[in-house]
């Protein structure tokens, strides 16, 4: 029974990278403005939302697993307060700081009407530095971290996200820059 | 066929983005990228089968630019 | 009423001018030629009687707008004047500040609003500090310097500059008689008007409104500039025509005069007949803020609306898409009209860019500029069909 949760800890794990990443991508496709092939704009925004939600579903199912898990001998604050857990404070505490900083990401999200675009927008800045925490985290904490399999998945999401930032960089990143002026702010 | 509500564009907001268009019909782009309404202006009047697409172009709107108010304009 | 009226009074409140009457900016003179300023209980309805509409642009009655503030608001007088051919309300300020604050005051009293603000150009607020501190009734006037910007005279771009200091045109999600400055009930009215409500509130509607016409009632300042011997502000009834207005500081033929200012329209020589109002009802012209400028028949109107067009397109505040990017488009078709390009398609291209941007912005920024444009296609019909043919008719 404990070996199921270290299992599932582990598996939930994996899901939330890729799931991360793919919301990574999609997201950044949102800024640029342009469709994906045949899937329109708002079906890339809600494509976006709907599995960055669903990454927030897995982290509870990784969380709460890996607190069962009596080899991970995790504390409930340890889930939240950074580099502070009995095994592994660093790894541990890179996943504590994805956790907030995701958390952050998401409720501001889903409380973009009220709080108003500004702050939806410099919290949602964070994604940049949550997702490499938690590729970190997964690294380090994760009991195959340094396996191959998963150190090649690693480098796969790594490359693919990179690339997309990379890209947002550019000049035409966003449709329709390269012909217009943008408003000022 | 007087539309009692309006899909409002906040130009100040607007970034161009095209979710909007996408969802309305009446609404195009301009060679900027900029939504255009089919009449001109700044307010899509909503007809009844619009009512949801433009719901839910003011909840996708990735800059708050959008809002639902009464038909006549308020100057 | 006429108890109260002494014919001083009389002469210097319902004649014309009634505003530029040439004493003294000071309070002592101002008490002299008009009285104190009397607490008339019913200001509202005597302003609705006068048929008193806004001196600053958009002509809307006045009592309207007031009817549509909740107590305990915001009074402000917008003495701003971006518009950079605009004398008058800088002219006020220095010759009759006394007038202005009196109309501010009063108004407020009329609404029991609780905040006074009177936001004036940089070379106005000298004379609006010395004259409120003339006088003891004043002290809940807050004075605000406006900067040097074409779209800052706008009304949600005064209620900014008070909330957050830049000044910028706002969305108009709701009026700002229901919500403006911190979520108060605000009015923002010119000083020409509010100087009009300071004799309205010693005379009563009905007297101020015996000069004009019933479609356009009381005396109107107007900014005359261009090709003219004499620029400057003059004072004038309702129901003159362009020609009298004209007249006295441009002896030289006209071939157009642009009325309504930058954000006006051109209009030919066969216009100067017909009347300069409120509105376009019964013919008029509308006045806007009350800025003449006059083209001679030495000079390419075309020329003259391609810098303006240039002017208006660089006074974007630059916060719409529409506008950052169209104004400057349309402004470089406008010029390549004027410098002679006989491409078939410009004045349609004109036409498509001049509709692309209208109503299409938070302020009328845009729609103010489109109207310019179009008006400048019709007056200048005739130049557009001769720059097509390769000459301009002002180079002689």
């Amino acid at each position: 029974m404990t070996e199921a949760f270290w299992a599932l800890g582990r598996a939930s794990g994996v899901v939330l990278l890729l799931l991360m990443t793919v919301s990574m991508l999609l997201g950044l496709l949102t800024r640029s403005g342009r469709p994906l092939v045949r899937l329109p704009r708002f079906g890339v925004l809600l494509a976006h939302r709907n599995i960055a939600l669903l990454s927030v579903v897995f982290l509870g199912v990784h969380v709460v697993s890996l607190l069962l898990d009596p080899y991970a001998q995790l504390k409930l604050i340890d889930v939240v307060v950074p580099f502070g857990a009995a095994r592994a404070p660093i790894a541990v505490g890179l996943g504590a700081v994805a956790l907030d900083l995701m958390l952050a990401v998401a409720i501001t999200a889903l409380l973009r009407r009220r709080l108003g675009h500004r702050v939806f927008r410099v919290v949602h800045w964070a994604a940049y530095v949550l997702w490499p925490i938690a590729l970190l985290h997964g690294v380090t904490a994760g009991s195959d971290g340094r396996s191959l399999p998963f150190l090649a998945l690693s480098a796969f999401t790594a490359t693919a996200v990179g690339a997309a930032v990379v890209w947002r960089m550019t000049d035409h990143f966003v449709e329709y820059r390269r012909i217009r002026t943008e408003p000022a702010r | 066929m007087s539309a009692s509500t309006a899909l409002h564009i906040d130009w100040t907001r607007c970034r161009g983005r095209g979710m909007c268009t996408e969802l309305l019909t009446g609404l195009g782009r301009d060679e900027w990228g900029y939504p255009l309404v089919a009449g001109g202006g700044s307010d899509l009047p909503i007809r009844t089968h619009d009512v949801e697409a433009a719901d839910d172009a003011v909840a996708l709107c990735p800059v708050l630019a959008l809002s639902i108010r009464p038909a006549r304009p308020t100057r | 009423m006429s108890s109260t009226s002494t014919p001083d009074l009389a002469r210097a409140t319902l004649g014309v001018p009634r505003l530029l009457t040439g004493h003294g900016p000071g309070y002592g003179e101002h008490l002299r030629a008009l009285g104190p300023l009397p607490q008339r209980a019913g200001l509202v309805d005597e302003i609705a009687r006068s048929g008193l509409t806004g001196r600053g642009g958009a002509a809307f009655p006045t009592s309207t707008k007031l009817a549509a503030m909740a107590p305990r608001g915001v009074v402000i007088g917008n003495g701003s004047e971006g518009e950079p051919l605009s004398a008058k309300d800088e002219l006020l300020l220095h010759n009759r500040p006394h007038l202005v604050i009196d109309g501010l005051l009063a108004t407020a009293h009329a609404l029991a609003a609780r905040r006074l603000h009177l936001v004036v150009g940089a070379a106005s607020e000298e004379p609006v500090r010395r004259a409120l501190r003339e006088r003891g009734d004043a002290d809940a006037i807050e004075v605000t310097v406006a900067p040097d910007r074409f779209v800052g005279g706008e009304a949600s771009a005064v209620v900014d500059l008070l909330a957050t200091g830049r000044g910028l045109p706002k969305d108009h999600a709701v009026r700002l008689t229901t919500r403006g400055l911190r979520g108060r009930s605000t009015l923002v009215q010119n000083v020409e008007t509010l100087a009009h409500i300071g004799l309205i509130a010693r005379v009563g509607g009905e007297r101020w409104g015996a000069v004009g016409v019933p479609e356009d009632r009381g005396t109107r300042l107007f900014s005359i500039s261009g090709d003219v011997a004499h620029p400057g502000v003059i004072e004038a009834p309702g129901g003159s025509s362009l020609r009298s207005l004209i007249a006295p500081s441009s002896p030289q033929p006209v071939s157009a005069v642009l009325v309504g200012g930058y954000h006006g329209a051109w209009v030919g020589r066969d216009a100067l007949e017909r009347t300069v109002g409120a509105s376009s009802k019964h013919g008029a012209i509308p006045a806007g803020a009350g800025i003449l400028v006059v083209l001679g028949d030495r000079s390419c109107g075309l020329r003259t609306a391609a810098e303006i067009a240039a002017y208006l397109a660089a006074e974007s505040a630059g916060q719409c898409g529409p506008c950052v990017n169209g104004l400057p488009a349309l402004a470089d078709l406008v010029s390549r009209v004027a410098d002679g390009d006989r491409d078939p398609r410009l004045p349609a291209q004109v036409e498509r860019m001049a509709g692309l941007v209208e109503g299409r912005g938070a302020c009328h920024h845009p729609d103010g500029t489109a109207k310019m444009v179009r008006s400048a296609l019709v007056a200048f019909a005739d130049d557009v069909a001769a720059h097509q043919h390769g000459f301009c008719r002002a180079a002689r």
